[in-house]
């Protein structure tokens, strides 16, 4: 595929993901190359000895970020991304690793200072636990804030509000109530892979099951 | 002593063991920049330990956009660095670029560097007023306002908003610039903005004051700007020259001619400084693009990402096809993720998208630059006295639309 776009230019990417694989062994569950980017899938016990081996062995010196990101469906929901920055081979990689809400990550606060933060936000977030992280609190939200708001089933407008009651001389906590229905607009196009059911739809069906057409 | 000067004792507590003890600094504090809340332990006067609260403006920006189409997401990234609203946007239309693999004519490239470049310009007019303010200095801040008002004015005329532009789109930018601005930016370029800089800064470069402040505070070593993520001035300071727009182009950078500005001593001061340059390398790079910029289209010819012009939609059945679905339903990305980072003017800003082939982002996480510079607080401001604390804040050049988000 011929480069359009005028993104960020990096070091080429060819060959790397290969000898990544190979150097990584069997630690490594998938890589691909897609859009540009190599992202590399690791088991999740093994997350601190790829990106040690990555940082020392293959001068990917900088952990710029880490992403959590929740796909419901799946059965280990969440994914935790690592961006990783080369300076001296003007390069960059992700490597994720998948877990669910039991189940902790361990952290690389040893590797790199700056993911205690990183990781905070994950947990805050998502939920995701990372052991070995000396201080996961929460980073992001109010204090004694209860949940985790960037998943998928957490709803958008949240569960409490707060105001200052001038009664009370205090900031108060009640819960969200909307002055009007929460406005969510769906645009696709239900001629091209809309998957619900217009409004009116479903009684086709039941017309169909109920009275068998006998109209 | 024969002229009766009396040599003063240090006061003792008298056997008794002081406490540290703990102060907040913020959530409103002139000098936090925003909404900061340090929890700091000092002894006596010298600081023991900090604990950044940050948080206090989370929005929930990225929750936010997950509900809206790529286009209408587009607005929430000048609200989020609010002093250099067009570099975060570019991040992420290059995201959505990178994705879709589309495009960009050569004139709204140029378009795009040029007003990135007059953003960190007005986005370094603050940060170098707000700081040597916060170190005591009131005269050059008032003065590099009125250069910061210049750029203001600039952004009005190109995109008709003064802060909050939105005027970057996946494709190209949102319409073409008048004449008379580039003319004017030209104008502005070599005679006010050197003349009156140069003047506001004369006060304090060499400024004995300014410099006791700032020399030797908060100095990181090379290898811990590299461990804690550093990014822009900040790890050029620490004399590693990275700047994303050299080493990882993006647009026309790869054909601007200018200079990495990197520090020796990598303290507060260094950090200034570097800031001071490039404020001298952006001009270059604006000089350069007045000079060069093609004439030609401003957005992608795609129909189906960038709108059609208003006069074709009076003709053209298809235009008004394609106006209706971009601005009802938005283009559809080709699924897949990316992270697309650009030199944004307080160092790395990330958006890491993720697209699952709908109208809507699946995810797009973003990396603040202030969130790792922020993080090394504490190890920057141990053993140093309080006061430093504003001045390490200050040259950290941090704002909390975009460290909460």
């Amino acid at each position: 595929m011929t480069v359009l776009h005028s993104a960020p230019k990096i070091t080429s990417n060819e060959g790397v993901l290969d000898a990544l694989t190979k150097a990584l062994g069997k630690s490594v569950i998938s890589g691909e190359e897609k859009h540009g980017e190599i992202i590399l899938t690791v088991a999740r016990d093994s997350i601190v000895d790829v990106l040690r081996a990555l940082r020392d062995d293959h001068a990917y010196q900088q952990m710029m970020e880490i992403a959590g990101v929740d796909y419901p469906d799946r059965a280990e929901r969440f994914e935790v991304v690592y961006m990783l920055l080369s300076l001296t081979k003007n390069h960059r990689i992700m490597v994720k690793l998948s877990t669910d809400e039991a189940t902790a990550v361990p952290s690389i606060t040893d590797l790199w200072p700056n993911a205690g933060w990183l990781e905070r936000e994950v947990f805050d977030m998502y939920g995701v636990k990372f052991a070995g992280n000396p201080d996961l609190r929460r980073i992001l939200t109010d204090y004694g804030f209860e949940g985790h708001p960037f998943r998928k089933d957490f709803p958008m407008t949240g569960y409490t509000e707060l105001r200052y009651s001038e009664d009370e001389k205090r900031v108060v906590y009640e819960p969200v109530k909307l002055a009007q229905d929460m406005r969510t607009f769906d645009f696709l196009s239900p001629w091209e892979g809309a998957e619900y059911v217009l409004p009116g739809d479903e009684k086709a069906d039941e017309e169909t099951n109920g009275k068998g057409g006998d109209k | 002593m024969s002229h009766g000067i009396q040599i003063e004792e240090s006061p003792t507590t008298d056997g008794d063991v002081i406490t540290n003890y703990t102060i907040n600094f913020g959530p409103q504090h002139p000098a936090a920049h925003g909404v900061l809340r340090m929890i700091m332990e000092l002894d006596g006067e010298v600081i023991e330990r900090v604990d950044p609260h940050v948080g206090l403006l989370h929005r929930g920006t990225e929750k936010l956009i997950e509900h809206k189409t790529y286009l209408q997401a587009l607005p929430y990234f000048d609200r989020l660095d609010y002093c250099s609203p067009l570099c975060q946007e570019h991040s992420y239309v290059l995201a959505i670029e990178k994705l879709l693999n589309i495009e960009v004519p050569e004139r709204a490239q140029y378009l795009r560097v040029m007003f990135a470049e007059l953003t960190r310009i007005c986005n370094h007019m603050l940060n170098i007023g707000a700081h040597v303010m916060d170190v005591g200095a009131m005269t050059p801040n008032l003065w590099v306002f009125e250069l910061r008002e210049d750029c203001l004015n600039f952004f009005e005329r190109a995109s008709g908003a003064r802060m909050h532009s939105a005027w970057f789109r996946p494709g190209g930018v949102h319409q073409d610039v008048p004449e008379k601005l580039l003319v004017d930016m030209g104008n502005w370029i070599d005679n006010r903005l050197p003349e009156l800089f140069g003047d506001a800064m004369s006060l304090v470069i060499d400024n004995r004051i300014f410099k006791q402040r700032n020399v030797d505070i908060a100095v990181v070593s090379r290898d811990d700007a590299i461990a804690w993520g550093f990014s822009g001035p900040m790890i050029r300071a620490a004399g590693i020259p990275w700047d994303l727009r050299k080493s990882q182009p993006y647009d026309v950078y790869d054909r601007m001619e200018f200079d990495i500005p990197v520090g020796t001593n990598s303290d507060c001061y260094d950090r200034f400084m570097v800031r001071v340059k490039e404020v001298y390398e952006s001009a270059k790079i604006i000089k350069q693009c007045l000079a060069e910029i093609p004439e030609g289209p401003i957005a992608s010819q795609d129909g189906k990402v960038s709108p059609p012009k208003r006069g074709e939609m009076k003709q053209s059945m298809e235009s008004l096809i394609h106006h209706f679905k971009l601005y009802t339903e938005g283009f559809h990305v080709p699924e897949g993720e990316v992270y697309v980072a650009t030199e944004s003017p307080k160092g790395e800003f990330g958006v890491y998208l993720v697209s699952d082939g709908s109208n809507k982002p699946y995810r797009c996480k973003i990396r603040p630059t202030a969130f790792s510079h922020l993080q090394a607080m504490d190890m920057m401001s141990k053993g140093h006295m309080l006061p430093d604390a504003t001045a390490i804040l200050g040259a950290i050049d941090v704002v909390f639309g975009e460290c909460d988000r």
